[in-house]
């Protein structure tokens, strides 16, 4: 019997909590818990059994020791910014959410490592060391609020990860809980550690295999400048082919952004960019660098782009313009948001150079269902993030918004793409999980999963569908004919 | 099979291989190019070659990836990265003529370029494997991101073969760099280690930072405009052939050795002051410590925030021990992917 059906196993779980926890620090009123129903993807909504807010280590792990014992599964959650459900409650779990375990332990800046716990901000990292010449390079957009704990769960990427890499390229170290409650470290501040890489292994996992309770970042020294260019075009394919150009020329700008017209209009009017409202499209793409090597490459990628037939390029006049510049971008999904009554937000990846035949493949699928979508991208590592704009109210919408996103995802593994770049698969891409794995590989996810977690009490259901979801979804790729490990259980 | 020069498609035979082990419960000693047999505890197992199985399977230079099997040698990937204007940016080392791609990915194996340019596993961006139940299996892909289910294509890297028989592997690579040189400065191993980590918290386009004898090197690399400025910074001589300073470093083939001994490698935390009294050299800006030693290195790596590998002389320990709770953690996932334990058992440690 599930413990939301259970009384005595939710009256257990809150009088251990109160047994660990300052009143403060333990919600299970109605009304206390509507703050945690979802996360950023607000399509889907539930309520926890209880929150709770530890403020130590030693806290989360006596909370996990006693979800363990009462049989309680846990959801971990930072700032629940995250797009995917992966914070999703479970009506029968515990929230546990990490946001008080908001301190930055270290900064060292001759080792160049920051050392934080889980629910230090994203930004906070790179104020912290900015006074050391020193930054932390994953930039999410959602920086200001997303935390380390969230980054790191689902592998977080930015504007920036072209040239420095995801979350796994910059976290050296991590504490992590098992679901015992144990302590166990994976990686090092030295650059490498014995064993199995665990630390690529928890590094996007979605909280389903441990929870983060520090971790140690790579610092990197602050660029000695940044020049951002603008380029727009009056064709979608013409700024995709634009983007090939620039890294066949043997350049890696720091970041290589694109955004289409929908999107351009719809950040425009909300932070007055500056950004050519008529373009089809526009790139911005950002060098850094000595000096002089970013006057070089900036007169480089110039001319790349006019011969790419740009019909304006433009170079940031000084750091207020370019910080204009990149906050038209990272404000993009609230413009969006302003324009449309909801937006759904999809994250496939694919090669870079299928961009264009992708993006019209987008193109005619939000024609054939009469829904606008909005582009605004990591070109440069071919990471999509299709804005479906709908509104919730008008029935059916939602669900055809939904098998939209689907046709997209299913375009994107066709293109020899995945289905998720950097937001995860939380409970929104179960389903096209499904179209990308077969069923072996998906049951060795699960065998990983119960090699971390036998009990299944970490974020249960989450990332990995079970093998009779997709045998139901019937996108399977079931091999001769049969389900393979059969005798596995279908979780 | 071995050195074949003849590109093939050998995954039905070396699954087939895989799954008859399995049935019969035979143990499996995996073989590439046999460049790097003695980085890792003898293993007692019917060798399953691989070096047959070779070939580039796609490489899109503007796409800046490159797919190939597992088999194929290094040295004919770094050729063709080259005719591109690109490269690996770990460099790896080859350590023998005949290394092949899926040896140096079970290896993680990357030189003096890691603490800038990243490790190995950095650009593993998916593989296709044999597990241990004979099963072919794909992970991660051929994009530069991808979060869709757990990273197994990076757990790869470093398993040594004991996880999945690498079939074939997906790497990000990226453009040479326009312009490189070599400095040679004359400094302590002290002073030296003290100016690579502040050099490393500046703008610089460091690539490569060592210290052997009384001289440290340090490469830059990137833009013409960047590498003279960086030139005229960091001042010392530069040096004729770094290219082959470099490589000797990479190889183990420099001087500093060919002294007799046990060779141990210490990853340690870049800041680790330099211990006295030690015969040893750095690379990786400090954060890689070749030391020549009879007494054997765990505790003092251990108890420096790194860990040791016998590189030379040590057949029965090879990597530093993992503590009790996380070694279980580690047998409870070979079990899930090698469930019979047949796929280089005790390579990496006796229980797995
Ligand atoms: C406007 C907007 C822009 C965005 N832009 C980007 C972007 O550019 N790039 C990008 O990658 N993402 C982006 N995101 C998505 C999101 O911000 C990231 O996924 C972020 O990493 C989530 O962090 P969080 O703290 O909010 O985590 P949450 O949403 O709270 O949780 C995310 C996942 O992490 C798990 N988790 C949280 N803390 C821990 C912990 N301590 N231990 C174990 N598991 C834990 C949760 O269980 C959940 O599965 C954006 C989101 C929004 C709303």
């Amino acid at each position: 019997m599930s413990a939301s059906h259970d009384p005595q196993r939710r009256e257990a779980l809150i009088r251990g909590l109160g047994e660990i926890l300052p009143p403060d620090a333990v919600l299970y009123e109605h009304e206390d818990l509507r703050p945690y129903e979802c996360d950023g993807l607000s399509a889907y909504r539930r309520l926890p059994l209880a929150v709770a807010l530890p403020s130590t280590r030693a806290q989360v792990a006596a909370i996990l020791r006693l979800c363990h014992r009462l049989a309680v599964p846990v959801v971990a959650r930072g700032a629940g910014t995250g797009l995917s459900g992966g914070a999703l409650p479970l009506t029968d779990g515990l929230l546990l959410s990490l946001a008080r375990l908001n301190r930055i332990l270290a900064i060292d800046p001759t080792a160049r490592i920051a050392r934080v716990e889980p629910g230090v901000r994203n930004l906070a990292v790179s104020e912290a060391a900015r006074p050391y010449g020193l930054y932390y390079a994953p930039d999410p957009s959602s920086q200001i609020a997303c935390t380390i704990g969230g980054n790191v769960a689902e592998n977080a990427g930015g504007v920036h990860c072209l040239k420095y890499g995801l979350t796994v390229h910059n976290v050296l170290r991590l504490t992590v809980l098992t679901v015992e409650g144990e302590e166990l470290v994976f990686g090092s501040e030295a650059l490498d550690a014995p064993g199995y890489d665990l630390l690529a292994l928890t590094i996007g996992s979605e909280g389903l295999l441990g929870v983060v309770v520090e971790a140690s970042l790579r610092l990197l020294p602050l660029p000695e400048r940044q020049q951002v260019v603008l380029a727009a075009f009056d064709e979608v394919g013409r700024a995709a082919a634009a983007v090939g150009a620039i890294i066949a020329a043997g350049i890696v700008p720091a970041g290589l952004e694109m955004m289409d017209n929908l999107a351009i209009r719809a950040a425009e009017d909300y932070v007055h960019a500056g950004y050519p409202v008529e373009a089809a499209a526009i790139l911005l793409v950002e060098l850094d660098g000595t000096n002089a090597e970013v006057s070089e490459q900036v007169m480089q990628v110039r001319e790349l782009l006019l011969a790419c037939g740009a019909t304006e390029v433009r170079t940031a006049r000084d750091e207020a313009e370019r910080e204009l510049m990149w906050k038209g971008r990272k404000a993009a999904f609230p413009a969006v948001g302003r324009i449309s009554p909801d937006y759904y937000c999809m994250d496939g990846t694919i090669p870079r150079g299928r961009l264009p035949e992708v993006l019209a493949g987008i193109a005619a699928l939000s024609r054939e269902y009469g829904l606008p979508v909005a582009n605004v991208f990591h070109a440069g590592d071919g990471n999509l993030h299709p804005l479906i704009l709908y509104d919730a109210n008008r029935p059916g919408e939602l669900e055809r918004t939904e098998e939209l996103g689907r046709k997209i995802l299913e375009l994107c593994v066709a293109a020899g793409g995945t289905v998720t770049g950097e937001h995860g698969v939380g409970v929104e891409k179960l389903d096209a999980m499904c179209v990308q794995f077969t069923a072996p590989e998906l049951a060795r996810f699960h065998a990983v999963k119960h090699a971390f977690d036998p009990a299944g009490l970490l974020n249960p259901g989450k990332a990995v569908p079970s093998l009779a979801r997709c045998a139901e979804f019937g996108a399977m790729h079931v091999h001769r004919g049969q389900l393979r490990h059969a005798e596995l259980p279908r979780f | 099979m071995g050195q074949g020069a003849v590109d093939a498609d050998l995954t039905a035979q070396i699954a087939e291989r895989v799954r008859a082990a399995y049935a019969q419960g035979t143990p499996l000693a995996i073989v590439g190019g046999g460049s790097k047999l003695w980085l890792g505890r003898r293993v007692e197992g019917e060798p399953l070659e691989i070096g047959g199985h070779r070939g580039v399977v796609r490489y899109e230079p503007s796409e800046l990836i490159l797919s190939a099997r597992a088999g194929t040698p290094l040295a004919e990937i770094e050729a063709l990265l080259a005719a591109h204007g690109q490269c690996l940016p770990f460099e790896p080392p080859h350590y023998a003529a005949g290394a092949t791609l899926g040896g140096t990915v079970a290896c993680n194996l990357s030189g003096p370029a890691r603490p800038y340019r990243g490790a190995c596993r950095d650009y593993v961006l998916g593989v296709r494997i044999v597990d241990g139940q004979g099963e072919v299996l794909r992970f991660g892909g051929e994009v530069m991101k991808n979060v869709a289910g757990y990273d197994l294509a990076r757990l790869m890297a470093g398993a040594q073969g004991t996880l999945g028989v690498l079939l074939e592997i997906s790497l990000k690579v990226l453009p040479r760099p326009q312009a490189e040189l070599t400095l040679a400065l004359e400094l302590d191993a002290a002073r030296a280690l003290a100016q690579f980590n502040a050099w490393a918290a500046q703008p610089l386009p460091i690539t490569a930072a060592a210290h052997v004898g009384e001289r440290a090197y340090v490469r830059l690399a990137g833009a013409e405009a960047a590498v003279r400025a960086a030139r005229l910074k960091l001042g010392g001589e530069e040096l004729a052939d770094g290219a082959a300073f470099w490589r000797s470093l990479r190889e183990l083939t420099h001087g500093f050795f060919s002294a007799a001994g046990s060779l141990w490698r210490l990853a340690l935390p870049p800041a680790t002051p330099v211990e006295q009294g030690l015969h040893q050299c750095l690379d990786w800006g400090g954060g890689l410590r070749w030391v020549l030693s009879e007494a054997p290195l765990w505790d003092h790596a251990a108890a420096r925030g790194g860990h040791a590998t016998c590189y030379r002389g040590g057949r029965t320990a090879v990597f530093q021990p993992l503590p009790p709770a996380l070694l279980a953690l580690h047998q409870r996932l070979k079990r899930a992917l090698d469930p019979a334990r047949l796929l280089n058992p005790g390579r990496l440690y006796p229980e797995l």
